[in-house]
């Protein structure tokens, strides 16, 4: 009887069954039974329907583009969303507040209206697609046929730039206002250039934010399906995406090899995941030792 | 071109000032004010390479959209609202909406209540679970309702019907439609399956934003209510909701753009059906496919519109949001 007063005294608060019971159910039913189901589903077919359907040639292919062509937006995106974050946090420009917002462009724009336009803009005869085309001031010097953007692996990395550009921003930007002035005021003082004092007193504050928002860039352009499929032109063994693979095997209704692609696929970003925060927890590690 | 203004290294030079330098020193001080910014050329490479990354991947896709509108002329732009395959897009956007962000609303505030005012055991791996469907492929999202739903998955219409038919005929004079529905209740191909794919993509958003927040602020506020004797219901009309009231907005904005603007889930459990199951990105697809690309372009701009509100709105909030902080902060 003594104990029971004191378990009360400490949920004062009302409505933690009513709440946590309501999250859970709804958790459960929408995101975890269902998320469950494509891995029993992918066991359905046995051992050796997972193999031949995992790693055919054309699969294979499928996983090259979506993780290498991620990769490279990604890394993409680490260049120049430093650049974009330490722009719009260190210097003053007309207009900043409107670039600002604009960042987020990619989070309200719904894919499918990104694809689109970018398949207008890069095409041959698109504004920029233009340039490029055989005729086109810099196509013309790549003779026979320019540098074709639209329809190649080219294509797939300019939508999954595009979907991943705010992430690398917006977490760097954040750790950038924060960053103490004084470190680099001691470090003048101390007789380094602007150079060093960004490599070696800005940077490494900056690096695990910078892994943080490439990881989140690259996560989202592994899955990312709208905005890729019009502008791949979604040849088989060349510009075919995984997520369109599967879409694809549900629409000849091969659940079962459906559900092996994104088996295959959700463990394979759940490893890159898992490596990419190891790799943040040493970063951090590194930069504690360091100091 | 752009014009720089770029401060000066303010804050030294500013503590220099106010101390008495001797000869020479003063001129190492300015030094040092140089060194902590780069060179004018420097940053004005910086600022140019930004700017142009940011209008060739941002800006020129924007215009994009509204130059494929207009550019076979105003009429052609407003035919393509007339079409009765647009209106029922549009139409079913809205309902697909209406349903998903106040669903999940309502969960983001439960969740954010039962993680950030109570401690249990097993509480981090909930929130991260709760983040789960961010890390999952739109396509993977619409493909496991398929697997559960569809004619040849667990729970197939004709299995669902045996739970859902004695409810016929309670509804067929007053709801035939839903009692029509109930007697084979088809949630793939059919509104319901949109639904349930949008609230998945959609489901972070509104819980993300409320947990940091609620757990920033703490429980004093709500016990000290408790305490004077409050019910639970007033607490939370009048002491958190206030508190939480800007991070609710911000989460709603953000998870109604994700629901209006979804495509890859949808387009996997919808059948592509015109006037039934076409949501308005999928109509958008379409039009884009048959080549009909202002009509498509005049679609696409709603949603562009649409956009372009949500990050005015984002912005204002954050803005307004800010302030007010500093203002109770100071």
């Amino acid at each position: 009887m003594t104990t029971r007063p004191k378990i009360r005294s400490r949920r004062i608060l009302p409505g933690f069954g009513l709440t946590l019971g309501c999250s859970m159910l709804y958790l459960t039913l929408i995101v975890l039974i269902p998320l469950a189901g494509v891995f029993v589903k992918s066991t359905e077919g046995g051992w050796d329907f997972f193999w031949q359907t995992a790693f055919t040639d054309r699969a294979m292919a499928s996983y090259r583009l979506s993780f290498g062509a991620s990769l490279i937006a990604a890394l993409i995106n680490a260049v120049f969303g430093l650049l974009t974050a330490w722009v719009l946090v260190r210097y003053r420009f007309p207009g900043k507040r409107l670039v600002d917002s604009m960042v987020d462009l990619p989070f309200a724009l719904p894919t499918a209206v990104a694809g689109i336009a970018l398949t207008a803009v890069y095409t041959s005869n698109g504004w920029i697609g233009k340039l490029f085309a055989p005729e086109g001031p810099i196509g013309s010097h790549f003779p026979p046929d320019g540098i074709p953007l639209a329809y190649t692996e080219v294509g797939v990395v300019i939508a999954l730039t595009f979907i991943g550009l705010p992430f690398v921003v917006r977490t760097i930007q954040p750790v950038l206002e924060d960053l103490n002035r004084e470190a680099e005021e001691a470090a003048a003082s101390l007789g380094a250039n602007r150079w060093q004092m960004f490599s070696r007193v800005i940077f490494p504050e900056l690096r695990p934010a910078l892994l943080t928002g490439f990881a989140l860039a690259f996560a989202r352009a592994v899955g990312e399906y709208g905005s890729v499929i019009f502008i791949a032109g979604n040849i088989p063994y060349k510009t075919e995406i995984t997520p369109l693979l599967i879409y694809m095997k549900l629409e000849e209704f091969n659940y079962d090899g459906a559900a092996v692609l994104a088996v295959v696929m959700l463990v394979a970003s759940f490893v890159l995941l898992l490596l990419i925060n190891g790799l943040q927890w040493w970063s951090s590690k590194f930069q504690r030792a360091a100091v | 071109m752009v014009v720089l203004k770029i401060p000066t290294g303010g804050r030294l030079i500013m503590a220099g000032a106010g101390t008495t330098l001797r000869k020479g020193q003063g001129r190492r001080d300015g030094d040092q004010a140089a060194t902590l910014v780069e060179p004018a050329w420097v940053r004005f490479l910086i600022t140019a390479t930004a700017l142009t990354f940011l209008i060739l991947f941002l800006g020129v896709p924007l215009l994009a959209v509204f130059y494929g509108a207009f550019r076979e002329g105003w009429r052609v732009y407003m035919d393509a609202f007339q079409e009765p395959e647009a209106y029922n897009a549009i139409k079913l956007t809205l309902l697909v909406t209406a349903v998903a962000v106040p669903a999940n609303t309502i969960f983001g505030v439960a969740a954010a209540w039962a993680l950030t005012k109570f401690k249990f055991p097993g509480r981090q791996i909930l929130i991260t679970l709760i983040d789960l469907p961010f890390a999952v492929s739109p396509v993977i999202a619409g493909l496991i309702y398929v697997l559960i739903f569809s004619i040849h998955g667990w729970l197939p219409p004709t299995t669902l019907a045996h739970a859902t038919s004695w409810a016929v005929p309670f509804f067929q004079s007053w709801a035939p439609t839903f009692a029509l529905w109930l007697a084979e209740p088809k949630i793939i191909i059919a509104i319901p399956g949109l639904i349930l794919a949008t609230i998945f993509v959609t489901f972070p958003f509104v819980a993300r934003e409320l947990i940091p927040l609620m757990q920033s602020q703490g429980e004093e506020e709500e016990l000290a209510a408790i305490t004077l004797g409050a019910t639970g219901w007033q607490t939370f009309w009048r002491v958190t909701l206030p508190n939480i009231k800007w991070g609710l907005i911000h989460g709603i904005i953000l998870c109604n753009a994700r629901a209006m603007g979804e495509f890859g889930a949808v387009s996997v459990v919808s059948g592509h059906i015109p006037n039934q199951t076409n949501t308005l990105p999928l109509h958008i697809e379409l039009l884009f496919g048959s080549r009909m690309f202002a009509a498509s372009f005049a679609m696409a701009s709603v949603l562009t519109m649409l956009a372009v509100v949500t990050l005015i709105l984002k912005a204002l909030i954050e803005y307004f949001h800010s302030k007010g902080g500093e203002e109770a902060e100071s």
